[in-house]
This record gives structure tokens, sequence and C-alpha cells, in this order.
């Protein structure tokens, strides 16, 4: 990915930054122009707190090939609290463990790198709450 | 104006491999490397973890005791010698993931193992001449040792971050004073585009680390006029669990002052993490009043040495983040060799 | 709007066709079209193709194929929809002819996948999610359907056999289709035994990555005389989108593209599910198929599993769905796709279909799907 695509979206990356929807309270995970639910052009920013809930999950056990040295690993979609929904890896978790409703919380780690000379790409994945 | 710490906080890699586990795959005798070393085991970093991801974390939990707006954070100085990149800076992209950015000054560090204490001693001086509000300073690494070497046993990874501050309000222990103590000593180094680093053997012992080390306490103890007895913890550098103990002997310590700060015997070398994260494991259980000694060492070599005394605040806000040593001892998982010869990038793979 | 009708569809065996090109792959179907019809000049082209780019190196498909298929100059147009890419090309073919714009049209699809390696494949399939905002994570399409498999399975107890039945069944028609990548027949065990590849869905869970082309021929419904062979109506025609990210929707156990696609072709028609007397849909994934026989009202929510497993899609079952062995047997070129099941809904409907003939079969739905469902495309089709 060249570095200006991923350098762009740091305040969501990075931050975990999202729109909430004045009219209809809606969050949007990224920011958008236009609600998706009720049209409403006017937004709140904010950052999504880092806890959530896995919605659903999977294991990939064949990835494409940036991602073909960490197989298999789990990803889910994340509903965090407070409202937003991501697709993110669920990391540090034994697959067993894995199921609809596992409380998770978000930590900055490497998404991705390119390679042994390009940019690495940092982001969140999710992670088991065990504490 | 008294300067110190208002925000504290680790964080640790959850993968752990024994010394036996790395032995057996060299033929080397584990129990004798577990007395030598007083190692049993060392921590390792995930594919995805690295310095700048374990800053982040370690940060956070900073934030979270401190209780204040990352954007008063006028300096993120990350210390380690396990940067990610040769060219490009890991404090800025500390400082854009807690929202410290745009106005702030940011810079890494270097000293083998003693670039947390400098990231720290940096932020408290800033705080201290009133140049900014805050300094973060963090002492993080995923050290590397070669395969086989000595140093495999323990090069560990870790993170700890300190949020430096004036506010009485907010203050978990004030930094008193600080001594350091540098010479130009060879005992550990890694050249440019090497993967492992090289070192002296037994002259990493008397004359770099305990030369070092005990010149930074004396120095410490006589420039504030205090002795060791003055003390309830003391924290030393830690490449391994012998070094601290027989530093703290030689110096006038007993067991009970360094053992609270003494995690390497289940977490391994983490370098520039070492001795800051030996603070916060302290930090987690020290009362106010305690008087509290740091010592870093980094090999090359110096030692930073800082005199705190705990505050009441302590008790409000260790709660509010996890504890070094709860992070240390629960929530574990151990690795065979293969999988962390994997995960520390040791297996030639096919060129993509 | 004019009524239209097909009139001429062509189709090569699909497989791993490693002396051809994917312009030599398309010019073949698009010939036997065309004969099928008994044309040799058409006015308006369409091709549906998901990313030549990626797969192949080449853009520009709607010149390069109409210039092979020596139609040069007539106005050619890519249409691009993922995976529903054939069925949307489809479905513009439908409206040149019904709008009066042209009389004789071709609907084409085509995508040659195999030159890249397997994982290159994945990637670019996975172009066709939200590459941002699911790609980051290093989820594969396989990930994404296996997600709702997990959310279909907790909502409604769908099991692991259920989602194997519909590949076994697939199979089954597959193994009477000699067009078919994969005319072999598998067993429940033999699924559910097979390779793992995003869990819960293992290898013979997935359609394959294949090499293939299709096309048909639509004409008004009142020229339909003066062609060799009898017509067969296109009754009804929708086209919806939903989220292309998967977890942007609310309910991760229903494709809400595919509903509204249907709901607009069943309003055309005239027609609802019941009236239905074979399906050809979207069957990427054996979940995908469970969805979508939801989805299209075929069977209650939640129904789609146990339906699969007691029979009831199977050929002579009461609702046969992929009598041509669907993307799971037959195959999955993504841009060809939805083409390919317009050929077999024509030729079941003239009678044509062999050994996997669906008997007295006078009215049939084809539904092809983009994505994670972000699009899906539904036309209704019916003797004459």
């Amino acid at each position: 990915m060249p570095p200006a695509r991923s350098w762009r979206a740091y305040p969501q990356v990075y931050r975990l930054e999202a729109a909430r929807c004045k009219k209809c309270g809606k969050v949007s995970f990224p920011p958008r122009l236009v609600c998706n639910k009720c049209g409403e052009r006017e937004f709140d920013r904010f950052n999504m707190k880092r806890t959530g809930k896995v919605v659903t999950h999977t294991i990939i056990r064949t990835p494409s090939d940036e991602f073909s040295g960490e197989a298999p690993f789990a990803v889910g979609v994340v509903e965090m609290d407070g409202g937003g929904r991501l697709t993110t890896q669920i990391a540090d978790v034994s697959f067993d463990e894995l199921k609809i409703g596992l409380p998770v919380q978000m930590e900055f780690r490497r998404l991705y790198t390119e390679g042994d000379a390009g940019v690495i790409h940092y982001g969140h994945k999710a992670v088991p709450i065990r504490q | 104006m008294a300067v110190g710490i208002i925000g504290y906080g680790a964080h640790l890699p959850r993968r752990r491999i024994k010394v036996e586990e790395i032995a057996k795959v060299w033929g080397a005798d584990a129990p004798s490397y577990k007395k030598g070393l007083e190692l049993r085991e060392k921590s390792v970093p995930a594919l995805d973890e690295d310095t700048i991801t374990l800053s982040v974390e370690a940060t956070r939990n900073a934030l979270a005791r401190a209780g204040i707006d990352a954007k008063d954070i006028g300096a993120v100085y990350v210390g380690s010698e396990s940067h990610p990149y040769a060219v490009k800076p890991s404090g800025v992209t500390v400082a854009e993931a807690i929202g410290a950015t745009p106005d702030c000054h940011c810079a890494d560090f270097e000293f083998a193992c003693k670039a947390g204490s400098e990231g720290m001693f940096v932020a408290y001086g800033l705080v201290k001449a009133g140049l900014i509000k805050y300094g973060l300073g963090i002492g993080a690494d995923t050290s590397q040792g070669a395969p086989g070497d000595a140093l495999e046993y323990s090069a560990a990874a870790g993170a700890a971050a300190f949020i430096m501050g004036a506010d009485d309000d907010r203050m978990i222990a004030t930094i008193d004073d600080s001594y350091s103590f540098m010479t130009d000593t060879p005992d550990f180094w890694r050249r440019e585009h090497q993967f492992y680093p090289s070192h002296g053997g037994r002259f990493t012992g008397e004359p770099a680390y305990f030369r070092t080390v005990t010149g930074a306490i004396k120095g410490m103890l006589e420039k504030s006029s205090m002795k060791p007895g003055d003390f309830k913890y003391v924290i030393f550098h830690q490449p391994n669990g012998k070094f601290p103990k027989r530093a703290g002997k030689q110096l006038g310590f007993n067991f009970e002052q360094i053992d609270v700060g003494r995690l390497v015997p289940t977490l391994g070398n983490t370098y520039s993490g070492a001795s800051p994260l030996g603070l916060t494991a302290v930090l987690d259980v020290a009362e106010p009043g305690d008087r509290v000694l740091m010592c870093s060492y980094g090999s090359g070599a110096g030692s930073d040495a800082f005199v705190l005394t705990v505050k009441d605040r302590v008790r409000e806000v260790r709660d509010l983040a996890p504890k070094t040593r709860w992070m240390l001892d629960e929530n574990v998982t151990y690795l065979e060799y293969g999988e962390y010869a994997k995960l520390r990038r040791k297996i030639r793979l096919a060129a993509h | 709007m004019r009524d239209v009708a097909v009139i001429g569809v062509g189709m090569q065996k699909w497989g791993e066709l490693w002396a051809k090109s994917a312009r030599d792959i398309f010019v073949e179907s698009a010939l036997l079209a065309m004969d099928d019809a008994g044309v040799d000049k058409i006015d308006s082209m369409y091709v549906g193709c998901m990313a030549p780019g990626v797969f192949d190196a080449q853009e520009h498909l709607g010149s390069l194929m109409a210039d092979y298929l020596g139609q040069r100059n007539i106005p050619s147009t890519r249409v691009e929809s993922a995976c529903a890419s054939g069925g949307l090309a489809f479905r513009m073919a439908y409206m040149d002819v019904a709008s009066g714009m042209h009389d004789i049209v071709l609907a084409g699809g085509v995508e040659k996948m195999t030159d890249i390696s397997g994982s290159d494949a994945t990637h670019a399939l996975a172009t066709a999610a939200d590459m941002k905002w699911e790609g980051v994570s290093g989820v594969t399409f396989p990930g994404l359907y296996a997600m709702m498999a997990v959310a279909h399975m907790e909502k409604y107890g769908t099991t692991r056999e259920q989602l194997a039945h519909v590949a076994v069944k697939n199979h089954d028609n597959g193994s009477m289709n000699s067009r078919a990548q994969f005319p072999m027949k598998i067993t429940v065990d033999g699924v559910i035994n097979s390779v793992k590849v995003a869990d819960p869905l293992n290898i013979l869970d997935c359609s394959p990555i294949t090499d293939g082309a299709a096309a048909a021929i639509l004409v008004p419904a009142d020229m339909v005389k003066k062609f060799k062979k009898p017509g067969v109506k296109v009754t009804g025609s929708g086209h919806a989108t939903d989220t292309i990210a998967l977890h942007d929707r609310e309910d991760l156990t229903t494709l809400a593209a595919v509903n509204a696609a249907a709901e607009q072709a069943y309003k055309m028609a005239g027609k609802g599910p019941s009236d239905m007397d074979f399906v050809e849909v979207h069957d990427c994934f054996t979940i995908a198929e469970i969805i979508v026989s939801e989805s299209l009202g075929l069977f209650e929510r939640g129904k789609g599993g146990p339906a699969a497993e007691s029979g009831e899609t199977s050929l002579t079952g009461r609702m046969p769905i992929n009598p041509s062995g669907g993307l799971k047997s037959k195959g999955h070129p993504v841009g060809a796709t939805g083409i390919a099941q317009v050929v077999e809904i024509t030729e079941q409907l003239r009678g044509e279909g062999g050994p996997r003939q669906v008997k007295n079969a006078r009215v049939a739905l084809a539904q092809n799907m983009g994505g994670s469902g972000g699009s899906s495309v539904v036309h209704i089709l019916e003797v004459m």
C-alpha cells in the first residue's frame, strides 16, 4: 500500500476516530459524509472506546501473500462499546475460546509490513480481555 | 517546583519461552544457565509487536493513570535499541497514536539498555526547565540475541512509559535528584546492518556493568547525601538475575530492597525497558513516603540514577491500568523453539 | 419498454485453460451464442468482467472483445460489479434492448483467473470487499462468508453437515454437466474433512478459481420468430446494492441486496418465489446458497440449511437449486458466472437440459452476487 493511502487514515487506524450522526446517533467508522441510516450530513467526531464484543469470527488459514507468514489467524467483526463496528484480526487468542460475545480490547499492533524494505503499517487488533 | 512522575504504565507481550526450550536446541545445559543467569524464562513479542506497539500500549496505561489530555504532552521520547526503522522516528507514531501531535517534540534515543532512562531524564529536565507542561519518556525493546549465544536466553521484550509533570495533585512520585555516570567502555555493540549484537563476554561484567552501576549509585548517594538504608526499594538494570543482586550487595542494599523491582527471572532482559519496568512494578506496590532509587545501565557505557519519593496519589491511580506483575505472571502462553524462531524471524523465508 | 427474449446462448468447458487467453475463451463462447441464435452481426455488446487488470494485466475489454469478435465499431461496454459482473452485463443488455436503443445485443462474461498464483487470486478477489476497512485485517472472501456462516449457525442452528449437503448436491448436479470444471461427486464426510480454509468453511465449501466465459444473445421478443431457436422471455430484472463492508450490516445472516433485487424481479414478472420451477443461485460458498435461498424467499429464514439437508433443493426436490452444478462444481470465473446462469436456464427452459433436465420447467430465476453481498442481480426467465 502506498504510504499516502495509509497515512490519510491515521486518525481512524491509530485513534479509532469515528463520527456519530447528530440526528439518529448512528456511529460511522470510518467517518462518512452522509449517515447511511438516516441521510444526515452533520456528525460529531470522537474516538471510539477501545473495548467491545465479537459479533462474528473466523480463522483465516489460507491468506493472501501479505499475511502468509501469520496464518492461521483469527478475524472478527467487533462492535465497540458505545457504538461503531469494524473488521479486525483477533490476536493473542486461542482458537477454541473464539465465540460470539467474547469481550475484547483493541491493542496497537503492526497490521502488515511491505517486505523488508517498505513501510510498516500500524493500527489496531482486538485481543481478549482477561483481567 | 517539584517535578516527577504523574503517570506510569507498562506493557508486556503475552508469550514466553523457557530456558530449557532454548537450551534443548543448542545442546546447552539448562540447569547451569538457569543458575548462572538466575533466569527461568523470557518474554517474546508476537510478529505484530515491536518497540512502537509496546510503547503505545505502555503509554495508554500511563495516560489512564495520569488522567490528562494527551494534547498537553509536549515531548515524546522513545528509548530503544530495536527501533523498527533505521531511519524514521518511533516517537511520532507513538505521539500520533495517543493524540499528542502536532504540538509536540519527538525524538528517539539509543544507548543500548540505557535509552529508556535517557528519555525519562530529558522529559523530566524539560518539565523542570518549564519548557513543556508534560513530557513522556518510554523505554521499550524487542531485543534479539544471536541463536545459541548466551544473550538468546535473556533478550526479551517489554515497555514502560512515564509521564513527567509538575502538577502537585497528580504527582505519583517526585524525582528528587539524578546523577549520570558515563565512560567509553566497549562491552556490547551492534554495527550498522548487523542483525544481532556482539559483546565482550566477561568484559561486560566487572569493568563495564559493575564499575558503571556502582559509580552511578555512589555518585547519586553522595550528591543527594543519602545512604542505602534510606531507600525502601532500589531498581537496577537487570541483564540477568545475578547482576543486580551482586551490585546491590556490593553497595550495601539488602535483597528485600532489590527484589520487588527485579523482574528478570521470569521476564528476561528487556534492555531499554528493564529498569523502567522494574520501577513500574515498584510503583504498583509502593506506599506514600517510600524512597526509591533507580539506576539504569547501557553498554558503551553509562548509567542514569534517580532518587524518587512516592506520593499519596499512587494509591488512587495504580489500579487504573494493569499492574506489571500481573502482566508478568498471568495471562501468559509458552512457546516451543520453532514457534519462537518464526516469531523472531530467525527462519529464512522465500523472497516475495 | 419492449419485451425482451434470449435467442441464443454459448459456453465451453470451464477449468484451468492454460493454452487459451481471455480473448480466446470469450470469443469462442460468444461465437457459440451467435451461432445458436443464427446471427453474425450484433448491434451492441456488454462484457462482464471483474478484474482483468489484476488477473490478466489488461483493461479496456469492451473494445478488445468487440474487435476480436469481428464486431469492430459497435458500442461495446465492460460491466463490473465484482462477481455479479456477468449478471449485471446481462441486465445492461436487457435494458439496451428493452429501451429500443438496439435490437440484437450480446451479453457476455469472462474471467481468466489461473495465470496468477492462488494467493494472488485470493488478493484479487478480495478487492471486491472494502479493501481499506476489511482487507486491512487480512480477511479473505472465504473469511467473510465464514463469518456469515458463524452468525447463521449461532442464530438458526445451521449445522456443518447442512453446509456440506449444499456442496454434495451441487457436485451431483455438476457430474451431469459436461462443461463443469469439477464434475466429480463428493460426500458429506469428504467436505467436512477437506482442508480448512476459513472456519467453518473447508476447501470443498468453496467455489474454485476458474478460467471461463459465457455469452447470450438478447433481442426484442417480437423478433424471436426470425431466429433459429425458441426464445426464452426475460420477464423480471432486479438489481440492488448493500453496504460494501459486511460489518456495516445490522444483520449478518441475510443478504439485503439479494432480497431487494428479487423483489424487483418478482414484481416485474408478477410472480413469487413459489412460482419458480428451479433457480440458479450464486453459491460461491455453501453458506451463500443457504442464505440466498432464504433471501430469495424460497425458504423461511433459518430453513435454508434444513432444506439443503432434506433434499428439497436437489434436482428432484420441491425447489431444485443449481441444476448446472452451481459455482461450486461448474466453476466460478467471476465475470462469466452470471451469464452462465442464463445459459443454464435458457437451455433448461428449451428442454435441452439433458440428464439434469428439470421436469416441466417453465419459469426459473437467476441470482448473481458481488462481493459479500454488496450487489446482487436477479432475473426471471420464462418459456414463451
